[in-house]
């Protein structure tokens, strides 16, 4: 394990803060004041994590309509996103896209995307850009498994193979897509399909952050490298419905509830750094306390900050006319 | 100055911008050709020729030949756009936006808005259309208005070699996607084009033909046809004025809203398919605006609603052609029923 104790306590603050932030959507959600789709990436962290502590601001990555996770891990302002996903003008976009197109171009972060499978061809242009002007960066692509069976994936994945771009594609099989199982939906195996393209890849438990960071690490180090495109298959899990006002009945009964005591996370890392002794409860509980304290503030303002105007509706179209 | 074919007007604009812009890429099915095989590099120059020479002068780091691949690539395009590069991908046949449509419409048209106003997508996609070439119902049609449907894109169809090369250097150079209509019968047709770059705006109409009795607004090939129809006309003692709008999105409606006012009739010659095409767009914005100007009901010159057919006794017969654009301006001469307010 190579991570200093200052990469082990921004991991933790940046899993713990996609954790809190969900877990408040979901409260918030439930009273009504949030308006549209929201999906949630509770459970699902240590994917977000241990893959974009790889990245720096001037990678790439395009993401799902499972998006705030990833937005959070690349470095998206938490109270500007919670002001989006309430439709505010201080929102990271505007109020203009919301839960399903938080976006930051700063950052490197592409969008969350709405259309299932439609950020892999996104990533491999972020990565055409790297490769052709010579930056040295590299794109992440995030996918589910519903996505995985998309067009779209296989299209991006033979074009980075030919293209021999420095993108990684991570298949993040939580194992569903809406109601329906991963375990029936994908015919063979992906990393088999994978492997079709020319691209290597590896199956990670993508609980355990620390087998996701030491994967996509080196994927993205030798794509950064020109050793062309990457793939992790990481299997995880959601907590929360595919969407909030799911009632998940396609799920085991107990299916949460065993994955929250046995197989989350935060408390798997947790468990691994004390074990080590890398890192104190202390410190670890003084992060959970910092990062509630920013939710409630992030909530507070998104809550009170004011509406777009009428005018905004017809702005941002074009950059002319 | 010299005279030029429509395919030389924009290869010249391309080569012209990615010798001022090494942000200007270009992409496509055999937009080189030869990838991988053992005869010739730059076998095709594109599946027409139109970006032939562009590889041996700018290599093939800014000439890619792409896999069978639309979604991914005009999809790579967008997010190459996203991210700083200037890409010009052909998308061959604008009937084959059925496979990528999501990337153009859902993802680069959107990523402004969607983003609060923060993205830029400097993106230009080319691809051909138009009936004429015995080229069947999936390789004939004129989807633009479902491009002109679309809030986030622009779409330009270039009339003219001289068309040509402006509006392509002024698409290369627009922040917004782009889509270029390039008609399959125009690449041959010559013009003077000046060999220096230059640029035409978006959204400004050029009256091709100025007249007294009627209107005609007509796109992309069929404004040679409308000139053709004007200049019968203009000899039989009926006057014309022709505008070529040169782009849908924009639309200059105020130019054509004007000339109606000042003829008080209208014929709108569009290739499209008759439904929510562009003439029934303008029809509606002229009806809206200047229905008191009118003396005579619009006319709209434009295929049945059917697909483009094979046979070329049958193609010839679904074409907008010069006698039927005379006979709807000779229709709209002869409605007398209403006088201008
Ligand atoms: C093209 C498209 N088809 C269908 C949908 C509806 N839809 C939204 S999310 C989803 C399931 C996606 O599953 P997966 O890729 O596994 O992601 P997860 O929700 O599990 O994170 C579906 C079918 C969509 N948004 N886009
Ligand atoms: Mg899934």
């Amino acid at each position: 394990m190579q991570l200093s104790r200052e990469e082990l306590l921004r991991a933790y603050r940046s899993m713990c803060t996609i954790r809190q932030f969900e877990e408040r959507v979901h409260a918030e959600f439930a009273t009504g004041d949030i308006p549209g789709f929201v999906h949630l990436y509770a459970g699902e962290e240590a994917s977000a994590v241990g893959v974009c502590m790889n990245l720096t601001e001037r990678d790439s990555i395009a993401s799902t309509h499972r998006g705030h996770g990833h937005c959070i891990a690349k470095g998206c302002d938490v109270a500007g996103m919670m002001a989006e996903i309430y439709g505010r003008k201080s929102g990271l976009c505007a109020g203009k896209g919301g839960s399903m197109h938080i976006a930051d171009l700063d950052r490197g972060m592409l969008g969350a995307n709405g259309i299932v499978g439609g950020g892999a061809p996104l990533a491999c242009g972020a990565a055409l850009t790297a490769k052709t002007l010579k930056t040295g960066a590299v794109a992440v692509a995030f996918g589910g498994d519903g996505a995985s069976n998309q067009g779209t994936t296989a299209e991006a994945m033979n074009l980075a193979s030919v293209w021999r771009l420095p993108v990684v594609f991570v298949l993040e099989d939580n194992g569903y897509a809406e109601s329906t199982a991963s375990a029936w939906s994908i015919g063979g195996d992906p990393l088999v399909r994978a492997e079709g393209f020319g691209i290597p890849g590896v199956r990670v438990d993508g609980h355990d952050f620390f087998a996701v960071h030491a994967a996509a690490g080196e994927a993205i180090a030798r794509a950064r490298d020109g050793g062309g495109p990457g793939f992790l298959h990481l299997k995880l899990a959601r907590y929360f419905g595919h969407f909030e006002g799911d009632g998940m009945t396609y799920r085991a009964p107990d299916e949460v509830a065993k994955l929250r005591a046995e197989r989350d996370c935060l408390k798997l890392f947790r468990r691994r750094v004390g074990e080590a002794q890398l890192l104190d409860d202390a410190a670890l509980d003084a992060i959970e306390a910092e990062v509630a304290a920013e939710i409630e503030d992030a909530t507070r303002r998104a809550k009170a900050a004011p509406m777009p105007s009428p005018a905004d509706l017809l702005t941002d179209v074009y950059v002319s006319y | 100055m010299a005279r030029k074919s429509f395919r030389q007007a924009v290869n010249e604009a391309i080569r012209q911008e990615m010798a001022r812009d090494p942000r200007v890429i270009v992409m496509g099915e055999d937009i080189a050709g030869g990838m991988g095989a053992p005869g010739e590099d730059d076998a095709w120059g594109g599946p027409l020729g139109v970006t032939k020479g562009l590889m041996p002068q700018f290599g093939r780091e800014r000439v890619l030949d792409t896999p069978i691949t639309e979604s991914g690539f005009i999809g790579a395009a967008a997010g190459a756009a996203l991210t700083g590069l200037r890409p010009v991908a052909d998308l061959m046949f604008v009937d084959f936006m059925g496979v990528c449509f999501d990337q153009i419409f859902n993802q680069a048209a959107k990523f402004k808005y969607m983003f609060g106003g923060k993205a830029r997508t400097p993106l230009v996609i080319r691809t051909m259309y138009g009936a004429g070439f015995r080229a069947a119902s999936q390789h004939s049609q004129c989807l633009y208005p479902l491009f002109t449907h679309v809030p986030g894109l622009k779409v330009v169809i270039p009339s003219s070699p001289y068309e040509a090369k402006g509006l392509m250097i002024e698409a290369i150079r627009d922040d917004d996607p782009v889509i270029f209509f390039e008609h399959k019968m125009l690449y041959d047709v010559e013009d003077e084009v000046p060999d220096e770059p230059y640029t035409l705006p978006f959204g400004e109409a050029n009256l091709t033909r100025e007249g007294d009795d009627a209107t005609i607004v007509a796109f992309g090939r069929m404004v040679m046809l409308a000139n053709e129809a004007a200049d019968q006309l203009g000899a039989q003692g009926i006057s014309c004025t022709v505008i070529d709008p040169r782009t849908t999105s924009p639309l200059d409606i105020e130019t054509i809203l004007e000339e109606v006012r000042a003829t008080g009739r209208l014929v709108v010659v569009d290739e499209a398919s008759p439904r929510c095409n562009m003439a029934s767009d303008i029809a509606a914005q002229v009806a809206e605006r200047a229905f008191e100007a009118l003396k005579a009901p619009i006319r709209r010159v434009s295929p049945p609603h059917t697909p483009v057919p094979f046979s070329p006794a049958l193609e010839d017969l679904y074409l907008p052609d010069v006698e039927k654009i005379i006979s709807a301006v000779r229709a709209v001469m002869a409605a007398g029923g209403r006088k201008a307010a």
